[in-house]
């Protein structure tokens, strides 16, 4: 029951959102009759018409209303650039981004919270140093920076990755169900083509997730220091419970409550650098996508990208309040 | 000098004398203003004087960061790249905390519908990956570096917003505030000369740790080709366009304007601690 009425809690921000994505594509330059008319020599008449088929000649509040009409169907229009429909072209280009963002997210867990309770427990300590360092230069280089310097060392330096043109042919994975190469060639048996999309994702996901690693360590390591320090820590010492039980149960069970909101918004903020770092690596995913349009002035699948990525965020928040429940049945859902 | 500027400038003192890193800051600080300022009279080259005879050469004496594809001076764009930078980072902040300091504190101060409808507006706007946000602005308004500007402090807005709008709220019952109605203030002089001053120190904390993160978001524009147009020395566009060549092994044209903007951010973000732990020690970590 709590669930739904955090759900509904979304609907305004949802609309809001799907308000603002309109009006933002709608002030942007340029009229998409001209371009879809396709030529410039076109007269005024032909323009018009071509106008009118779009819609584009209805007042505003009616174009939103036919809007939110075509989007309930699913519907989120039709690239200019491409003639293709643009759920169509997400949804295809998706499941790179995805493959690329989760991987970098896990790898960004797994370093930082055993590095940021590490460090809590021996402040001062190398790890700790090193943790700071890592956290500072997380915070200091730009991702598209990282990710051309990894480039240097690791492709033309060292050569022991490959050329950065973003993944590998998709027809050498004739099946693809679901669209993450990593566990299509996995599932169709095809370890050779499942080593290259691995070795393709490896300097991209390292570029999200040293991006990534800064604020998560940095977190962990505060929290845990704070949980540290209180008395019921000292207590459980002083009673002789195992380390392990003392710093896993009581310390880090009661210090992974803000971790997890760093973690939430830690992934959005990765959602807007997926675009730099597609771009430097020639990644077929959807920043690449939205960046294009943007270019292009074509708007309906910049609408479609900015929709999909409110929409993944507002999911977000919501697994984060999940999260919260599951860790501390104390925290009331939905508040 | 009053007792309270002379406490201030105690607690600076203690603090950046407590911590060599925080001389470094300071350090960088000034090095970075003196390069904004002095920057174009002082490099050695014009910074889109092209070359191409000597297109593409590493660092040398004649050329201290070698030189770009079209035979352009690194070191010289390097420096004068500093002033339009630094430029974009503290418009966007100033703007932002100037505009949504006031839209807070209003919001906050009456409340009522009006804050209803902002607050909404904000958690529309922070329901959009950030970035992504920008991107999109700088395309509606078009590909200037003014909308640069305007991009970054729209992005930024919600913090400071909800942040004035806080403070305010839990302040405007209190004592002190119902004295000044009582004592005949209108609300304009309440907010104004009464509450405006106390929230000071919190939204300058807010601001410096918000110039590093403005300074990247800048650079990360004008890298995917948004704003900055390409002859302009600019830290992100020297990235994007020393990009390609990283792969064959020109590591200087991206080396020394990414260098730069790391330089500028790592000392924002030192500046930043420090300046929080002056005005507001209390959030001290």
């Amino acid at each position: 029951m709590r669930i739904v009425w955090r759900l509904a809690g979304a609907v305004p921000t949802l609309f809001g959102v799907i308000l603002a994505t309109f009006l933002l594509t709608r002030v942007l330059p340029g009229d998409p009759a001209v371009y879809f008319a396709g030529n410039p020599s076109m007269d005024a008449h032909a323009i018009a018409q071509v106008r009118k088929s779009l819609g584009l000649d209805k007042p505003l509040p009616q174009q939103f209303v036919i809007y939110l009409d075509s989007l309930a169907h699913g519907d989120l229009g039709q690239s200019i650039s491409t003639g293709m429909p643009v759920r169509e072209e997400l949804m295809n280009r998706l499941p790179a981004s995805a493959e690329l963002t989760i991987c970098a997210f896990l790898i960004a867990i797994l370093v930082a919270i055993p590095l940021g309770v590490v460090a809590a427990l021996k402040p001062g300590s190398l790890v700790d140093q090193l943790c700071r360092l890592i956290s500072t230069l997380g915070v200091s280089l730009p991702t598209f920076v990282t990710g051309l310097m990894l480039i240097y060392v690791f492709y033309y330096l060292l050569g022991v990755a490959p050329e950065p043109i973003g993944r590998i042919d998709p027809f050498l994975v004739p099946h693809q169900i679901t669209g993450f190469l990593l566990i299509d060639t996995l599932l169709d048996g095809n370890y050779e083509a499942f080593a290259a999309s691995a070795r393709q994702l490896v300097l991209p996901a390292m570029t999200m997730a040293l991006f990534a690693l800064a604020p998560i360590a940095r977190m962990t390591r505060a929290s845990m220091l704070n949980v540290l320090s209180s008395d019921f820590i000292r207590t459980a010492r002083a009673n002789g419970l195992s380390w392990r039980t003392v710093v896993i149960t009581y310390g880090f069970r009661n210090a992974v409550l803000p971790v997890v909101t760093t973690l939430g918004m830690t992934f959005s903020y990765m959602l807007g650098a997926n675009v730099l770092v597609e771009q430097v690596f020639a990644w077929p995913g959807i920043g690449a996508y939205a960046l294009n349009s943007l270019i292009s002035l074509d708007y309906a699948p910049l609408q479609g990208f900015m929709l999909l990525m409110a929409a993944i965020f507002l999911l977000v928040n919501l697994v984060t309040d999940l999260v919260y429940v599951i860790i501390d049945p104390r925290v009331e859902f939905g508040k | 000098m009053s007792v309270a500027v002379r406490e201030r400038l105690r607690v600076a003192h203690y603090v950046v004398s407590g911590n060599p890193v925080n001389v470094i800051a300071f350090g960088l600080f000034a090095f970075l203003v003196l390069c904004a300022i002095a920057g174009p009279a002082i490099a050695p080259y014009s910074p889109l004087a092209t070359d191409t005879p000597i297109a593409l050469q590493p660092p040398s004496a004649a050329h201290w960061f070698g030189t770009d594809q079209l035979g352009r001076d690194i070191f010289s764009r390097v420096l004068v790249a500093t002033r339009l930078d630094l430029l974009i980072a503290f418009g966007a902040v100033a703007l932002s905390c100037v505009l949504g300091s006031v839209i807070g504190a209003v919001i906050g101060y009456f409340g009522g519908w009006l804050d209803a409808t902002v607050s909404r507006v904000v958690d529309v706007l922070m329901a959009f990956p950030l970035f992504v946000l920008a991107m999109a602005v700088v395309a509606a308004l078009g590909n200037t570096v003014a909308n640069v500007v305007y991009a970054t402090a729209v992005i930024n807005l919600p913090f400071y917003i909800r942040l004035a709008r806080a403070e305010i709220n839990v302040r405007r019952s209190l004592g002190y505030v119902e004295a000044a109605r009582v004592g005949g203030s209108g609300h304009f002089r309440i907010l104004l000369v009464f509450l405006m001053p106390n929230i000071f120190s919190p939204l300058i904390v807010q601001a410096s740790v918000n110039l590093g993160w403005a300074v990247l978001n800048a650079a990360g524009l004008s890298f995917l080709g948004l704003g900055v147009r390409a002859p302009t020395a600019e830290w992100g566009i020297m990235v994007a366009e020393g990009a390609q060549f990283m792969a064959s092994g020109q590591w200087w044209t991206v080396v020394f304007p990414a260098c730069a903007l790391m330089i500028t951010v790592f000392s924002f973000n030192l500046l930043g601690d420090v300046v929080r732990d002056i005005l507001d020690p209390r959030l001290r970590t």
